[in-house]
Formats: structure tokens, sequence, C-alpha cells
């Protein structure tokens, strides 16, 4: 294998990996932030316990999502150097500002939360794991910002062999980044409600610490419901984004192949990369997809054929990994609005319990197939219309990727394999077990 | 004069992350030498716990500002020490992932398994920092495409070598420094007497380095750099005052002093090599016009100046709320009142 083909894969593994952690990271946080401040307010010792609880298994989970970040920013310089030499100047500095502004905060409060228990008054305390909360979405626009950059380039213009900055603003503020930072945000939301809903779902069906529970279990379902809603507009949003900005995208995951007008939407269709056609459809829907695309049943919708086969994207990853996640995004809001109905009584509903249970790998599927359309839907690009994948590698022996690669994977496993163990063990001992003692009163230690 | 200035806040990062992850690494590296049991290993962790993390940051903001400041640079530098990179950066990654999980796991063999890699993931960046930046000060063979021409063993020359231990043996007292600020008795009594031996080493090291220094001063950037600039000599020169300094300030028991000398030490001994190879941040050992410098590798002007008062408005406000931190957990870690005590 050749180096760039190694260093894809490295970078898909270690992409995938660390989105593995992120997500519950940005959504735990704000959950955890409101129940301390809920404890703050009423002084409920029930929603300390919450706080503690949660917040728990949100440092178990965060830890791994810090390190593995550290390899991907390694990585532009590791193994694309032509691409951080040719862009550094946009790429660059968007995540030198994430650092500054957002991750130094995150790890530092969240470190004061961590050991901060006997040291700061409550209201202090809260306050903390707010500033957690608020700079891991932060940090989230930034990092997010930088891909729609790839997504979508603007501001920049090609001087001294590379592109240059010319409008900040513009690359900070534009639609394509505002809508992905939406999309990925609220789809790390829905995952993290989905976790603690399936946490406190294991809990009440086994009649344990249920009024515990059965208060999380109404946070996260409120949670849930208005996120996994507003992500199937804002879904559609982020689509229709594509579509402006991406036209061989929109067509590879549609797997349209003839531009046309009214273009339908194909209820089954299997399709046949090789001779750049469709091998079976049924149910075409027409214009459905024009409509979705652009608002306009007659659009035109520009198909594969008419891109030359150099900048085609591959087709079956991103068809399949977008259905996938359509498909799970529909049925989010159904189970969280099943949920809502019986959030007064959920203890009621055993199997329903047990479905949430099963549920809370969804989301993760969901996000990481909405990360293999973004990426794999983007090539042969690596700065969509700018720069081609293979011309950013580093000229660097393949060697030495094929061993890093292999130690990703083999250490990465190993990570993730105790990580998703500790988190399943705390998760199940419950809020009462030994690690979850009761507070020493605030004493002045100082 | 952008470049310039751009140039000497690269290495202020840097200084500040080896002041501070500095003795969270040194603790590491030295944990199997001076903790005896476990509850000595817990005063360990506690003593760092709420600090390492947030020092690790530092790195990750030093090497992006290497890729906004100075992107042709970033790209070079981190292609060319790819392997050393990924051990580091595996390193990193165990050692995190070994400290978090270290209060989780209840099996003895666990937390003794968190232990070594805890160990390990110190004691290889301690050693490969001083590697790496030793072989920058030299020159790296890359040529005129930005491409390293050499393999790993060229870098394992006994320039990097000494480099290496040098960081180690400077990282083990800023450990060993910091652990007597948050210990009492007999664990602090053992940080004494260890900084009062490891000072002579490190002193040792440093004479064996300035004396190949001298003897390669023609065939390496950073002597060609000081024959050029000699007023750069004081630079080496106050590094060595601020070690004696060291030396001074444990003797008095200023532990607080004594953590302060070394960290303006290893500032120092940091800029007396990169304020050396000035104006090039990459120098090439194959021909001076093959070295990636601020001319040819910055960012545009406009990057330079938004990242400029970003730094500037951003970087004050981190120091204050970290320096707010270490006020707020500013005790010992052992004892029955200890920082941390709830966690580790």
């Amino acid at each position: 294998m050749d180096v760039l083909l190694l260093s894809r894969l490295q970078f898909a593994v270690a992409a995938f990996f660390h989105f593995l952690f992120v997500p519950l990271t940005l959504g735990l946080s704000v959950l955890v932030a409101f129940m301390e401040t809920r404890y703050v307010l009423t002084r409920d010792e029930e929603y300390r316990r919450m706080a503690r609880f949660w917040g728990k298994l949100f440092i178990i989970n965060f830890g791994i999502g810090i390190v593995t970040g550290l390899t991907l920013e390694f990585q532009f310089g590791t193994n694309w150097s032509r691409y951080s030499i040719y862009v550094g100047d946009i790429f660059g500095s968007l995540l030198a500002i994430e650092a500054t502004l957002a991750f130094f905060l995150e790890s530092t409060f969240l470190a004061i939360w961590i050991f901060g228990w006997k040291r700061l008054s409550p209201r202090l305390h809260a306050l903390c794991i707010w500033v957690v909360a608020l700079a891991a979405n932060v940090s989230a626009y930034w990092i997010l910002a930088a891909n729609a950059w790839m997504q979508h380039p603007v501001g920049y213009h090609i001087v001294n062999g590379r592109a240059e900055l010319t409008d900040f603003l513009a690359v900070v503020t534009q639609r394509a980044a505002v809508v992905m930072f939406l999309h990925t945000v609220s789809g790390a939301f829905i995952l993290s409600g989905f976790f603690v809903m399936g946490v406190s779902a294991y809990h009440l069906l086994k009649k344990q610490h249920e009024m515990f529970f059965q208060k999380s279990f109404r946070i996260a379902v409120w949670f849930t419901l208005i996120f996994s809603l507003f992500e199937v507009v804002q879904g559609h949003l982020n689509g229709a984004e594509v579509a402006r900005n991406q036209p061989a995208k929109l067509a590879a995951m549609e797997a349209l192949w003839e531009t046309q007008t009214h273009a339908p939407q194909t209820l089954f269709l299997i399709p046949d990369e090789k001779n750049a056609r469709n091998r079976l459809e049924i149910g075409k829907v027409p214009g459905v997809l024009s409509l979705l695309a652009y608002h306009r049943a007659d659009a035109e919708v520009k198909g594969l054929r008419d891109f030359r086969p150099e900048d085609r994207p591959p087709v079956l990853l991103p068809f399949l990994s977008f259905r996938i996640m359509i498909g799970l995004g529909m049925l989010f809001p159904l189970l969280a609005g099943f949920g809502w109905l019986v959030r007064k009584r959920p203890a009621e509903y055993p199997r329903f319990l047990r479905i949430l249970i099963l549920a809370i790998p969804l989301p993760y599927i969901a996000i990481e197939m909405g990360w293999m359309l973004a990426e794999v839907g983007r090539q042969p690009w690596i700065v969509y219309g700018v720069m081609r994948t293979r011309d950013a590698v580093s000229p660097i022996a393949a060697s030495q990727v094929a061993v890093s690669l292999a130690a990703f994977v083999i250490v990465y496993s190993l990570l993730g394999l105790v990580d998703f163990y500790l988190l399943a063990k705390f998760a199940r001992s419950g809020p009462e077990s030994e690690q979850f003692a009761p507070f020493a009163p605030l004493h002045p230690s100082r | 004069m952008l470049e310039t200035t751009w140039f000497v806040l690269w290495g202020l990062l840097w200084a500040i992350y080896f002041m501070l992850d500095g003795f969270d690494l040194g603790i590491g590296a030295l944990m199997p030498f001076i903790a005896r049991n476990e509850e000595e290993r817990h005063t360990l962790y506690r003593a760092i716990g709420p600090f390492w993390d947030g020092n690790e940051v530092w790195l990750i903001t030093a090497a992006g500002v290497t890729f906004a400041a100075f992107p042709g640079t970033y790209a070079v530098m981190f292609s060319a020490l790819y392997s050393p990179l990924m051990v580091i950066l595996f390193a990193l990654i165990l050692r995190g992932a070994a400290v978090g999980f270290r209060s989780e796991v209840e099996s003895h063999a666990a937390k003794r398994l968190c232990d070594a890699l805890f160990f390990l993931g110190s004691v290889v960046p301690a050693v490969l920092f001083g590697v790496a930046f030793a072989n920058i000060f030299k020159g790296i063979p890359i040529d005129g495409n930005g491409v390293f021409v050499g393999t790993i063993v060229d870098l394992l020359n006994p320039y990097g070598m000494l480099g290496g231990m040098l960081s180690l043996a400077a990282f083990l007292v800023h450990g060993a420094l910091w652990l007597a600020i948050k210990t009492t008795g007999p664990l602090q009594k053992r940080m004494a007497d260890f900084v009062q031996r490891a000072w002579l080493g490190l002193y040792a090291a440093l004479g064996i380095f300035m004396f190949l220094f001298v003897l390669s001063r023609g065939q390496t950037a950073l002597g060609r750099g000081y024959i050029g600039k000699p007023t750069l000599f004081w630079l080496p020169v106050l590094a060595l005052i601020s070690l004696f300094c060291i030396f001074v300030f444990v003797r008095k028991r200023g532990w607080a002093r004594a953590w302060t000398a070394s960290s303006v030490f290893l500032g120092l001994a940091l800029f007396s090599g990169v304020l050396g190879i000035y104006p090039a941040l990459l120098p090439s050992s194959l021909a001076p016009a093959f070295s990636m410098t601020i001319y040819n590798s910055a960012s545009s002007p406009l990057t330079l100046k938004i990242m400029l008062g970003v730094a500037l408005v951003l970087v004050p406000v981190v120091i204050i709320y970290q320096a707010w931190t270490f006020h707020l957990f500013r005790g010992k870690a052992d004892g029955p009142d200890a920082v941390g005590k709830d966690v580790y």
C-alpha cells in the first residue's frame, strides 16, 4: 500500500475513534451542568448526587477524547504536510484559536470541577461545569469551522503558491460552518440524551435507585426530544447546504447519474459504480430530490456523469452512510417522543426501557455515518475544488505510516475496550455504590 | 518584525510548556524510584492531578501556533520527525489514559499497569523532547523540497542523545522540586536529597553538552549562530546562574523559590537554543538555503496579525486562570487534608 492510502486509513481511524468520545463530552457536560444548577437552586441533595454520578461517566469518557484529539492535530503535520503548507495560513489559525480560546478553558475548569468539590462554594463549582460545557461547544465550533472550510473554502486567494487568508470573518462565520456546527452539536446532544435515558432505563428495569433515575430520565427525555426534532429540520437544511456547495457529494449520496430536472427520490436502488449507473431502481418518486435539495420540484440536479471521472467521489459509502444516518435520524424523535409521553411513569413500560438500552449505540452509529458521508463524499478533494487529497500527503516512507497505523489500531482498540468497560461498570454500579459516597461537608481546609 | 515577534512568541509557548508539563513528566519518571508504597503513589498522583491536563494543553497550543504562524515549518518539522513524534504521541496517549484510569480501576494488577504506563509515558517524552530539540538546534537533513533525507538513526547522534539526557535530568529535578513543595516529612526529605544529587548530574550533562557544542561549533546551526552573535552567550550564562540558584534555594529549604529557579533555567535553556538558530526555526544540515525560517515558512501578514491579537488577548487570560488553579489547589498532596483525597 502507498503512503496516500495508509495515511487516509490512519486519519480515518483517528477521526472515527476520536468521535466516539467527543459527542458525549459535548452533550453530557450540558446535562451535568443543568443538574448541578438544579442542586444550587433547590438544595435538593439528589441533584448533587446526579451531577456526581453522570459527571463521573463524563470524566471517564473525557480523558480518551482529549488524548485522541492530540493525534488529529499532529497528523496534519506528520501525514498531510503538503496540505499544511498549502492551507496552513487559514486552517492552522483555526486550530490554534480553538486550543487557546476553548481547549485551555475546558481542561483547566474540568480539573477544577473534579478536584474542587470541597474547595469551592456550590455556586462557583456549578459555574465551573458550565464553563466546561460552554468551552467544549465553542471548541466544536472552531473545529467544525475548519472542516467547513475544507468542504466549502471561502475568504482566501491563491498567491505565493498557497492559499492565503483574505477575509477572516467570512471563514469563521460562513453559513456552511454554522449549519455544520448546529448539525453536529444537535447530533451530539441526541447521543448524550439517549445515553442518559439508556443508563436510566437499565436501573429502572432493575427497580433500583428509582427516584434518582426517574429524575435523570425526565431531564434527558426533554433534552433528546427537543434536539431530535430540531435535527430533523436542521438535517434538511444541512442537506440543502451540501446541494448548494458540493453538487458532486449530493449526486454521490443519492446515486444520481444523469443530470435532470424533477429529479426523483428512489425508494430502493443498488448503485453500480463501475458502469456509472444503478443496477436496480425501485419506486421512483419524481421531483422529490429536486424539492428536498433546492426547494423546487422542477430544479435541475446534476448527475455524476456530468462530473469528470477524476472529480467524482466514491458512491457506495456516501450512499449507504447517508441512508443509515437518515433512517436513524427519523427513529430518534419517535423514540424520544414515546419516552416523553411516558416520562412520568417509564417504569411501567419495561419493553420500551429495554429498547432504550439497546438504542444507546444508535446515535453513535448515526454520527459516525455522518462523518463518513462528509469526508468520503468530499473526495477526491481534501479542500473542495482547491486541493486534491493525493496532492496533500507528506513525502514520507510508507513503512513509517504502516507501523504507526498498526500501532493506532492496536492501542486504540485496547483503550476503547477499557474505556467502554469502565463506562459500563460505573453506569451499572449506580449512584450509591462506594465510589459515589455522599460528600464530606465543606470544610475549611485552606 | 511581525515574523520576529512570532518567533519569540513561539519560543515562549514552548518554554511555558516545558516549565509546566516538565514537572509532571518529571514526577512520572521519578515514580518507580521514589514512591515506596500505595499511599506515596497516591501522593504523587495528587500532586499533579489538578494541573497535568492543563499543562499538556500548552503542547497543543505550541504545536497549533507553529501550524498557524509558520505552517511551512510545522509541515516539514512534523513530517521529518515522523517517528519520534509518533512515539511521543503514543507515550502521551497511554500516559493520559493511565492517569485517568488510575482512580477508576480496582484490581492491584490494573493499578500497577497504570503506574507502569504513567512512568513510561513520562520518561519517553522527557527524553525525546530533548532529542528532538537538540537535533533541531544542530540542524537536520532536509533537502530543498522540505523532504527529510536521513533516517531515524541520524537523529540518535551524540548531540541529540545528550540533549535527551539533559531534558530528562532537568525534568527530574523540576518534578522533584514540585514534589518537595507538595509534600511533608520523609518524602520531602528524599526529594531534597535527590535534587542535591541530580543537580550535580544535570551540571555534568550540561558541561558535556557545552564541550560538544564548542567542539562542533562550525558544523551545527546553533554553533554558527553563536559565532555570528556572541552577545547570545549571556543566555547560557544566565541559565547556569539560575541552575546554581536552585542549589542555593534547596539548601535553604525554599522549595517554591527553587522550583521557580528551575523554571527560569528551563526557559533560558530553551531560549539559548531557539535564539541561537534565529531566524531559522528548523535549520537544514545540508545547506543553509534549505532551512525553514521565519521568512520562508511564515503565514501571511494578515493571519499573523489576527493571530497576534488573539494570542496577546487570550494567553494572559489563560495564565491568569491557570494561576488561580495553582492557588486554589496550593495545599499539600499528603496528609489527611490532602488536595484531591477524594479522587486518588
